[in-house]
C-alpha cells in the first residue's frame, strides 16, 4: 500500500465534512462534521506515523521511531480537543434551543443586534 | 492486489458513502448513526496501521461517548420542529463545485509531490502503536502539555455548568 490513498482518504473525508459545514443549517449536523474533519486529520496522523516507522519517509529525520509515536501522542491531544469542544457546544446549543425553541445557524444572525 | 489494498479499499468505501450519508440525511438521529459507521470504519483502518491503542480508544471516546451525548442532546431537543428553511438548491450546487475543485487540486499537487512518491507502508508490523511505547512518549516527553490538557478540560467543563445555569435571556 502506498501512503498517497491514506492521504487521499483523508482528504475526501476532511472535504465531506467542509461540505456538510457549508450546506447544512442544522448546528448537530454541523459539529458532526467537525468531527469528521477531525478524524480525516487522526488519519492522517497515524498514516505518517506509520510511514516514518517504517523507514520509508525520505526526510532523513534523526530518530525516525520518535516521530512515529509523536505522531501518535499528536492524536490524543486532537482527541482532547474534540472531547472539550464537544461539551462547550452541546451546552451552547442547548442554550440556543431554550432561548429560540431552534437550532438552525440561520437564527445565529439575530447576535447581530 | 494486496489482502491489505483490499481490506484498505472495502473500508475507505465504506467510509467515504457512510460520510456521505451523514451530510444528505434529513433525520439527525440517522446522520448519528451513519456517523457511527465512519467511526468504526476508521477505527478498523487504524489497526490496519498499527495504531491498535488508538483505534481502541477511537471507539471508546468518539463512538461510546461524543456520539451518545449527540444522541442524548438531540432526544432533549423536539427535533420535529427543526428543517424548516427551504433548500436553496443553487448555492448546494456552487458549494460542491467549489469543494469538489479544491480536493482535486490538492489531489494532483499530492501526486506530484516527490517525497511522497514511492512511499509504500510495510506490512510488517512494528510496536509503536503499542501502550508501553505511547505512554513512555506521553509522560517523558509530553509531560508539561498532557497537565496543560488537563486545565483545558477543568476550563471546559466550568463552561459547559455556567452555560447551562444561565437564565432565559430576552430577546
Amino acid at each position: 500500500m502506498e501512503i498517497q490513498y491514506y492521504i487521499y482518504l483523508s482528504l475526501i473525508l476532511f472535504f465531506i465534512g467542509v461540505l456538510g459545514v457549508i450546506i447544512r443549517r442544522n448546528l448537530l449536523i454541523i459539529f458532526m462534521c467537525i468531527e469528521l474533519m477531525l478524524n480525516a486529520v487522526i488519519l492522517l496522523l497515524i498514516s505518517f506515523s506509520k510511514m516514518h516507522a517504517d523507514g520509508g519517509s525520505k526526510l532523513q529525520l534523526v530518530d525516525a521511531s520518535k516521530a512515529a509515536s509523536d505522531g501518535q501522542v499528536f492524536v490524543f491531544f486532537i482527541m482532547v480537543v474534540a472531547a472539550a469542544e464537544v461539551a462547550i457546544g452541546l451546552a451552547i446549543i442547548i442554550m440556543m434551543y431554550k432561548n429560540l425553541h431552534n437550532i438552525s445557524s440561520q437564527f445565529l444572525n439575530r447576535l447581530k443586534n | 492486489m494486496t489482502p491489505q489494498a483490499i481490506l484498505f479499499c472495502i473500508l475507505a468505501i465504506i467510509a467515504i458513502v457512510a460520510a456521505i450519508m451523514v451530510i444528505i440525511q434529513k433525520n439527525p438521529i440517522k446522520s448519528i448513526l451513519w456517523l457511527l459507521v465512519v467511526f468504526f470504519a476508521l477505527s478498523a483502518i487504524y489497526f490496519s496501521l498499527n495504531a491498535q491503542f488508538l483505534a481502541i480508544i477511537n471507539l471508546i471516546v468518539y463512538a461510546g461517548a461524543i456520539m451518545v451525548l449527540f444522541l442524548f442532546v438531540l432526544m432533549l431537543i423536539n427535533f420535529k420542529s427543526l428543517e424548516t428553511i427551504q433548500k436553496k438548491y443553487r448555492f448546494v450546487f456552487y458549494a460542491v463545485v467549489i469543494v469538489c475543485g479544491v480536493l482535486t487540486l490538492l489531489m494532483l499537487l499530492i501526486n506530484q509531490t516527490q517525497s511522497l512518491q514511492k512511499v509504500s507502508i510495510l506490512n510488517d508490523s512494528n510496536n509503536v502503536g503499542l501502550i508501553e511505547n505511547l505512554g513512555k512518549t506521553l509522560y517523558l516527553d509530553y509531560g508539561v502539555p498532557f497537565e496543560l490538557t488537563s486545565i483545558l478540560f477543568l476550563t471546559a467543563i466550568i463552561g459547559a455548568v455556567l452555560l447551562s445555569k444561565i437564565k432565559k435571556i430576552e430577546i
